[in-house]
């Protein structure tokens, strides 16, 4: 081979060419797409609050406001949790049983004291999610089966606390507990401060740590991860306990709010959870995410319900419908945007 | 060269798995600033002793003793901190994360709360690409930039993290010839800087170009070392090969015969003005039947284009298609496969072979729905077929059974060839058939190509490698930036002309200089 002598310096590539054999194509394009593909759930639940603001009297008034942003904080815990678990390239189907479990070991705590109260589900669904980590990160078992048989298997450790949901452990009035459910600040429910806390701090140590880094190198690509020197077994245990305790949390939050350990709740959560999270940006198959994104698709799950509540004569089960539909959509624009991006 | 002492020295290494023995009691040692070619065929134990050196596997026998002391590296991680970096063939990064995260990721400067500097990051990472030539925005995701800035990119990424030995496996395999000249000069650079450079590669112009000392590996042991410049090209292939010097002189370093194929008869294949949107302007090319037509032109030309366009993979807007006169209708795979046209796609690993079928699999995966009657295969005509090319093409494998993934890249390159020829094609579009795979088996397929034209079939080639280019092909069609820009026939086909072609229709070296230089 020839090499062509030249003093000239060499200059590599312009940084407008795809990968691969191609010519150019327009870097402000590709920008247009990677911000719907970023923001286009925001757009969307700008649109539909409008809407519902002309449409719906009741909608936009303080209560209304307040009560979905209440029921929504529990969600967004799970989903913060599930972010970082899905931007991996796992996925956490445990999140619903451990919500449910969460709250019924902090009802029944409470009846030995705030911090037990709050530290049992905190430390027992964090202890599963440890189990799932290391199961998925070390024995390299599939997430999907890993996590469903914790789902499986937490929903009956709280079976059996509960006598098969026979016993119901209520939450004291004006316990601190209690408080943190059911009180408010600023006209906003404490657990919505809360769990605006926690994507802050999420979002800073997704984008500006180490560990941050280290999710988005494991969900982008493996092998390269590990030759880069990034810790991929203990990024993995990592997200997989935040996302238990995360879920542990909220479902203490919300037996808080409720003021008592329901032992029905929780069902098909991880799967509102995962819906929120892809809704909100985050690639399924890992890599590429951001928290913001799922807390926009949490609130916009969350406002289409309140909107078909709304509509008196539509029957509320019409509200799976319409969220089915929603992802269905969002699931395909995203796929097309992202393979517009890879083109581009 | 008289360095005080050595920064690595590896005695009796060994490595075995299950059934091979791949590393027999090997001994390399390396000086600061020394720049050591490490070559072999496929197989011959070089990826193993890589990978004991980066703490990938752990040797069953043998000490690695580096900068005096004995190591054990666990992990690559480990490796990498003790100061031993390396690059790999593939590139090795996350897609997804912009390039200065890449360049950064496990050494990101913080800020005094211990959080990541972005700004402090993105500054550094451009000065530090600067310094390769590579001017690009680092806070894209890696991905949107070339194969050839991304390598830059790995490089960039191995030096940053003062490392004592780098270790380059095939880092030109994917790189312009004006990207190898400013890896020349980093190599050159760390060498002055006192640190030691593992070269591999299976080109051997380059290893002339920037290597003091050689290693050569066969069969897991250590054939021949000392100094490069000792050595001359037929001398280190014959070494390689463990083939006699007599028989490579006579066969040459390629196996292309020369090439008189071409016949006068109607074209098989005639694409006439194909255009893609900002990829191809008015492409045109035809191959007679037992000839071969080379592609030439630089990375982002549209060769890689021009294949997938008249295969079918790419949808053109204009131009048209036409198969032994039959006309094609452009933009589908399964017609141009039906019309007779077969494609060898560049990337084998993902567009290629299946790892985990067998090779009888893999073979077959295609003709299939010929071989079937109502949905039923018949076994016995794919195990026909399976054993035809398996012996036609010379693949070395256990048995028709065995797992592709367990082959050597020439191997597979040669299982991907027998799918598309057991379809009985026309036509045959190569893209990059030797990328990858040592230098016997790469003489191997040349030599197949040769035989296929031989018995009729057209042929077009793509090729980085110039020698092969301008050995294997009896006209290069010569491409820049989407467009023809010139052929070479008969006489013309040299390297010399195909630089002259790619760089500007002048013939002065003005133009040479400013085609080096524009980005």
């Amino acid at each position: 081979m020839t090499v062509t002598k030249t003093q000239a310096p060499v200059s590599v590539d312009d940084g407008r060419r795809p990968a691969g054999d191609g010519p150019v194509g327009p870097a402000r394009s590709e920008r247009l797409t990677a911000l719907v593909q970023q923001h286009g759930a925001l757009a969307v639940l700008v649109i539909v609050s409008l809407v519902a603001t002309f449409s719906f009297d009741s909608f936009a008034t303080g209560d209304n406001v307040s009560n979905m942003a209440t029921s929504s904080a529990f969600l967004a815990i799970v989903a913060l949790g599930m972010t970082f678990v899905i931007i991996t390239g796992g996925i956490d189907l445990s999140v619903g049983s451990l919500f449910a479990l969460g709250g019924v070991l902090a009802a029944w705590g409470s009846r030995h004291g705030t911090l037990v109260a709050l530290l049992l589900p905190l430390v027992v669904c964090g202890a599963i999610g440890v189990v799932n980590g290391l199961l998925v990160a070390r024995s390299r078992l599939a997430p999907f089966i890993v996590t469903l048989a914790a789902m499986l298997g937490a929903r009956g450790l709280m079976l059996a606390i509960t006598d098969e949901g026979a016993d119901t452990y209520l939450i004291g009035k004006g316990s601190f507990l209690a408080e943190l459910g059911q009180g408010s600040t600023l006209g906003l429910g404490n657990p919505v401060w809360i769990m605006l806390a926690l994507f802050v701090a999420g979002a800073v140590v997704l984008r500006r740590t180490r560990f941050g880094q280290h999710v988005y190198a494991v969900g982008g690509n493996e092998d390269a991860a590990a030759l880069m020197g990034a810790p991929v077994a203990r990024t993995k245990i990592l997200v997989y306990t935040l996302s238990g305790v995360l879920a542990g949390l909220a479902g203490a939050l919300n037996a808080a709010w409720l003021a008592s350990g329901v032992t029905i709740l929780g069902n098909g959560m991880e799967l509102e959870a995962i819906s929120a999270v892809v809704i909100g940006g985050t690639l399924l198959t890992g890599g590429l995410g951001h928290v913001s994104g799922s807390l926009v698709g949490v609130l916009l799950l969350k406002v289409i319900q309140n909107v078909i509540n709304q509509i008196g004569s539509l029957d509320s089960s019409y509200q799976q419908v319409v969220s089915g539909a929603f992802l269905a959509v969002v699931v395909v624009a995203q796929t097309w945007l992202g393979r517009r991006r890879q083109l581009l | 060269m008289a360095p005080p002492a050595e920064v690595l020295a590896v005695r009796g290494l060994s490595k075995s798995f299950p059934g091979v023995r791949a590393l027999d009691d090997v001994d390399l040692t390396l000086h600061p600033g020394e720049v050591h070619a490490l070559i072999g065929e496929n197989g011959a134990g070089k990826s193993t002793l890589i990978k004991l050196l980066t703490g990938v596997y752990r040797p069953d026998a043998g000490d690695i003793v580096f900068q005096g002391d004995k190591v054990s590296f666990a992990t690559p991680l480990e490796a990498q901190k003790a100061g031993i970096s390396t690059i790999y063939q593939e590139v090795n990064l996350i897609p997804l994360l912009s390039v200065a995260r890449n360049l950064f990721l496990g050494r990101e400067p913080r800020n005094r709360f211990g959080l990541l500097d972005s700004a402090r990051m993105n500054r550094e990472a451009e000065q530090a690409l600067g310094a390769y030539g590579v001017r690009v925005d680092v806070r894209r995701p890696l991905r949107a930039l070339g194969v050839g800035a991304q390598q830059m990119v790995a490089l960039a990424r191995a030096v940053a993290s003062e490392a004592r030995i780098v270790i380059m496996d095939e880092p030109t395999s994917s790189l312009e010839p004006r990207e190898v000249e400013t890896l020349f000069s980093v190599i050159r650079r760390l060498r002055d800087e006192g640190i030691a450079v593992v070269y591999v590669s299976h080109r051997l112009d380059e290893l002339y170009a920037v290597c003091d000392t050689v290693t050569v590996l066969r069969d897991g042991r250590r054939v021949h070392h000392g100094r490069l410049a000792d050595l001359d090209r037929l001398s280190l292939v014959s070494t390689m090969l463990g083939r006699e010097l007599g028989e490579v002189r006579r066969e040459g370093l390629t196996k292309f015969t020369g090439g008189h194929h071409a016949t006068d008869s109607r074209p098989v294949l005639e694409a006439r003005g194909l255009t893609v949107p900002h990829t191809l302007h008015e492409v045109s090319v035809s191959i007679r039947p037992g000839e071969v037509v080379g592609l030439g032109g630089l990375l982002g030309s549209g060769r890689t284009e021009t294949a997938k366009a008249v295969s079918g993979a790419l949808p053109t807007s204009s131009g048209s298609i036409t198969v032994a006169g039959i006309p094609l209708r452009g933009g589908s795979t399964p017609a141009a496969i039906r019309a007779g046209i077969s494609l060898l796609p560049e990337d084998r690993k993902s567009e290629g072979i299946v790892p985990g079928l067998s090779v009888r699999e893999n073979i077959s995966l295609a003709v299939l729905p010929r071989l079937s009657r109502f949905g039923l295969v018949s076994e016995a005509r794919v195990d026909s077929i399976v054993d035809t090319f398996v012996e036609r093409l010379r693949i070395k494998a256990s048995s028709p059974r065995q797992k592709v993934g367990e082959l050597s890249g020439g191997n597979q390159q040669k299982v991907l060839l027998a799918r598309w020829l057991a379809m009985n094609p026309k036509v045959l579009l190569l893209d990059e058939p030797t990328r990858g795979i040592d230098v016997g088996a790469k003489a191997e397929v040349q030599k197949l190509v040769d035989e296929l034209a031989a018995d009729g079939l057209g042929v077009l080639l793509i090729s980085s490698d110039l020698e092969e280019l301008i050995e294997g092909s009896d006209r290069v069609v010569v491409l820049k930036d989407g467009a023809v820009v010139g052929e070479l026939t008969g006489d013309e086909v040299t390297e010399d002309k195909l630089m002259r072609t790619i760089a500007g229709h002048s013939p002065d070296g003005d133009a040479v200089e400013e085609a080096a230089t524009d980005g």
